[in-house]
C-alpha cells in the first residue's frame, strides 16, 4: 500500500493551497487527488475578475488566481492524481481511490485534508412546483456550459436567488446576447456581494425583485412561462401578486452544499448549521489526523480567505504527519445572539499562535451593532464594532491567545445593539 | 447633486456618497484611495474591466477564458464583447498573450487569462 504523509482530497482553491503549505511545513511525501481533468476546482469557470485583492493585491480572474497556486504546487514535490474519485476514506486515514488507469487503489496517510468543496442546491432541494421541462440550471452548471464549455444555454432568462453566481450570470448571460429579465430574490435583501448587485444588475438594467419567489413553471419540452409571487413576512407567497415572464430558461441561486459524503461516511462529527465538519482552531476535525478547509467546512464569500484557511489545515496536517499533536485544553463557541454559526467551533488555546481567526454569519441584515464575545463568568474578552453586517458578508475577528487563556469556561459570541455592548 | 454609490472596487462594497461641489465630485464613506478614485470615476467617466470568452481549438475545453488589460468605458463593454464571436485561437496560448489588439480604438487588449 502507498503510503503518504499528506493526502489532499480535492484540487480547487482550497485543496491546493493545503498542499503548498503542507509541502512547505516540512512534508515530505503530499498526494492531491482531483476528480476531474485537470486542477482548479470552480474557479476555472469563474472568468470574471475581482479574485486575490487581498491574498495577491491585485485583482484577478479565477482561472489566473487557480494559475497561480497551480505555479506554486509545482514548484513542490508534490504528487497530483487527476480523474480520480475518492469512495472512502477511514479514521485511521486509510484512503480508497478509484479512477481508469489504475482501478480501485487503497493509500494511507499520516494526515488527511478533506478539500472537496460544495455543490449547488437544485430545484428538488427548494421544491418549486410546476412542469419538469428542460431548460432548468443551477447557476453554476449554466458556468461551466457557457463558460468553460462552449453551449448556451438559453435566450430569455429568469434568475431564482441573489446569490453571487446567481449574479454574476445574469451578467454573463446578458453579455453573450441572452436577455436576463429577472433576478429573484425570496429574502427581502439579495445574499449577494453589493459590488455584484452593482456591477451585475444594475449596469444592465435587470430588474432584482426581492421578497419575491418562482411559483410556477410551465412548458412542455421547454420551459415556456415562469410565474413569481410577492412573499410575506413568512415567506408565503401573497394571491394576487402574480407575475408572469415569458422564458426560457431559469438559473438557479439558491445556496451551496458542502459536499461532505466522505466524511459523513467516515463518522466525522458535523456541525448542523454549516453543514461541515467540525473544527478546531488549525482546522482539524474532531478525527485526530483528519483535517478540512474551504467550501466544505463552511460556504465562503472569498477565495482569498479559503486559501489563508487552507493554510492553515495544510500546515496543521503536516505537523501531524510529522508527530506533533496539539493537546491542551478545549474552549467551546459558542453562538449568541444574531450569530448562526462559527467556525472554529473549538478552540484549544495551545495551538494558537498569537491570534485565532474566527469566522462567522450573521442571522439577518444589522447596522451600527458590536460584535461582543463573553465567557462563563460573563467577562467582555473583546469587542469589535461594525457599521454593517449582513448573511451575506462573512465576519471574521481575531481573539488574542491571551484573552482565550484567561477565559471561564465556554466563550460565546455575539452581535449586539451598541448601547448593549458598554460595560 | 448627492449620490449614494457602492463601490465595486473590491469585495467589501464601501457605501459612498458623491456630492457635487464647485470644484468637482467630493466623495466620502471610501475605506481606501481606490475607493475615492472609483467614486469620481463613476461620477464622470464609468469603467469596468470586462472578461469573456472566446474559442480555442485544440485546448482541453473549447473556450478559453479572457480580460480587457485595463478598464474599458462602460458604454463600449456590449460593443467589445461582440468583437469576440470571430476570435478564434490554437492551443498553447499562455497567460497574458494577446486575443485581440486595441479594442475600439481605446489602446487596451483582451488577453487570454491562463494557459491552455
Amino acid at each position: 500500500m502507498k503510503q503518504y504523509d499528506v493526502i489532499v482530497i480535492g484540487g480547487g482553491p482550497a485543496g491546493l493551497a493545503a498542499a503548498c503549505a503542507a509541502c512547505d511545513n516540512g512534508a515530505e511525501k503530499v498526494l492531491v487527488i482531483e476528480r476531474d481533468k485537470e486542477l482548479g476546482g470552480i474557479l476555472n469557470q469563474c472568468i470574471h475578475n475581482g479574485f486575490g485583492l487581498h491574498r495577491f493585491r491585485e485583482e484577478l480572474t479565477g482561472p489566473e488566481y487557480a494559475g497561480r497556486f497551480i505555479s506554486l504546487l509545482r514548484q513542490t514535490k508534490a504528487e497530483v492524481l487527476l480523474d480520480t474519485m475518492v469512495v472512502e476514506i477511514t479514521p485511521d486515514r486509510r484512503v480508497r481511490c478509484i479512477n481508469t488507469k489504475e482501478g480501485y487503489t487503497e493509500l494511507k496517510a499520516g494526515a488527511v485534508v478533506l478539500a472537496m468543496g460544495c455543490r449547488e442546491r437544485t430545484r428538488g432541494a427548494i421544491a418549486i412546483p410546476g412542469d419538469r421541462p428542460a431548460g432548468i440550471f443551477t447557476a453554476g452548471a449554466a458556468q461551466r456550459y457557457v463558460n468553460m464549455e462552449g453551449y448556451m444555454v438559453g435566450r430569455r432568462v429568469v434568475i431564482l436567488g441573489s446569490g453571487d453566481i446567481g449574479l454574476i450570470m445574469a451578467r454573463r448571460m446578458t453579455l453573450e446576447g441572452a436577455e436576463v429579465l429577472a433576478c429573484v430574490e425570496l429574502c427581502p435583501y439579495s445574499n449577494g456581494l453589493n459590488r455584484n448587485i452593482v456591477q451585475c444588475l444594475d449596469d444592465y438594467e435587470i430588474p432584482l425583485y426581492l421578497s419575491h419567489t418562482i411559483t410556477e413553471i410551465c412548458g412542455k419540452e421547454r420551459v415556456e412561462q415562469v410565474v413569481i409571487s410577492r412573499v410575506d413576512a413568512d415567506r408565503r407567497p401573497i394571491p394576487g401578486t402574480d407575475i408572469i415572464f415569458d422564458c426560457d430558461t431559469v438559473l438557479l441561486s439558491v445556496g451551496l452544499i458542502p459536499e461532505n459524503e466522505l466524511t459523513r461516511a467516515a463518522g466525522i462529527p458535523m456541525d448542523r448549521r454549516t453543514n461541515g465538519a467540525v473544527v478546531y482552531e488549525n482546522m482539524e476535525t474532531m478525527v485526530p489526523g483528519v483535517f478540512a478547509c474551504g467550501n466544505v467546512v463552511h460556504v465562503h464569500d472569498l477565495v482569498d480567505f479559503v486559501s489563508a484557511e487552507s493554510e492553515k489545515a495544510g500546515t496543521a496536517a503536516a505537523r501531524y504527519a510529522l508527530g506533533k499533536e496539539t493537546a491542551g485544553r478545549c474552549i467551546e463557541l459558542k453562538n449568541g445572539s444574531a450569530v448562526n454559526y462559527t467556525v472554529p467551533q473549538h478552540i484549544r488555546p495551545e495551538g494558537v499562535e498569537k491570534l485565532c481567526e474566527v469566522f462567522f454569519r450573521v442571522n439577518n441584515v444589522y447596522r451600527d451593532r458590536v460584535i461582543t464575545v463573553t465567557d462563563e463568568s460573563g467577562a467582555v474578552l473583546c469587542r469589535f464594532p461594525r457599521e454593517h453586517m449582513a448573511p451575506g458578508e462573512m465576519e471574521k475577528i481575531a481573539l488574542p491567545r491571551a484573552l482565550l487563556e484567561k477565559a471561564v469556561g465556554a466563550v460565546t459570541v455575539s452581535v449586539v445593539a451598541k448601547e448593549d455592548a458598554a460595560l | 447633486m448627492k449620490k449614494e454609490l457602492i463601490c465595486i472596487v473590491c469585495p467589501k462594497g464601501c457605501h459612498l456618497t458623491a456630492e457635487e461641489t464647485e470644484s468637482g465630485w467630493n466623495i466620502s464613506g471610501f475605506g481606501c484611495p481606490r475607493g475615492q478614485q472609483y467614486g469620481i470615476a463613476e461620477m464622470t467617466n464609468p469603467t469596468r474591466v470586462v472578461t469573456s470568452t472566446v474559442r480555442i481549438r485544440g485546448g482541453i475545453h473549447p473556450r478559453l477564458p479572457v480580460k480587457t488589460n485595463g478598464p474599458l468605458p462602460r458604454s463600449l463593454v456590449r460593443k467589445a464583447v461582440r468583437l469576440l464571436d470571430r476570435v478564434e485561437v490554437t492551443a498553447p496560448v499562455r497567460c497574458g498573450d494577446i486575443v485581440l489588439e486595441n479594442i475600439c480604438g481605446t489602446g487596451i487588449d483582451f488577453v487570454a487569462s491562463r494557459d491552455m
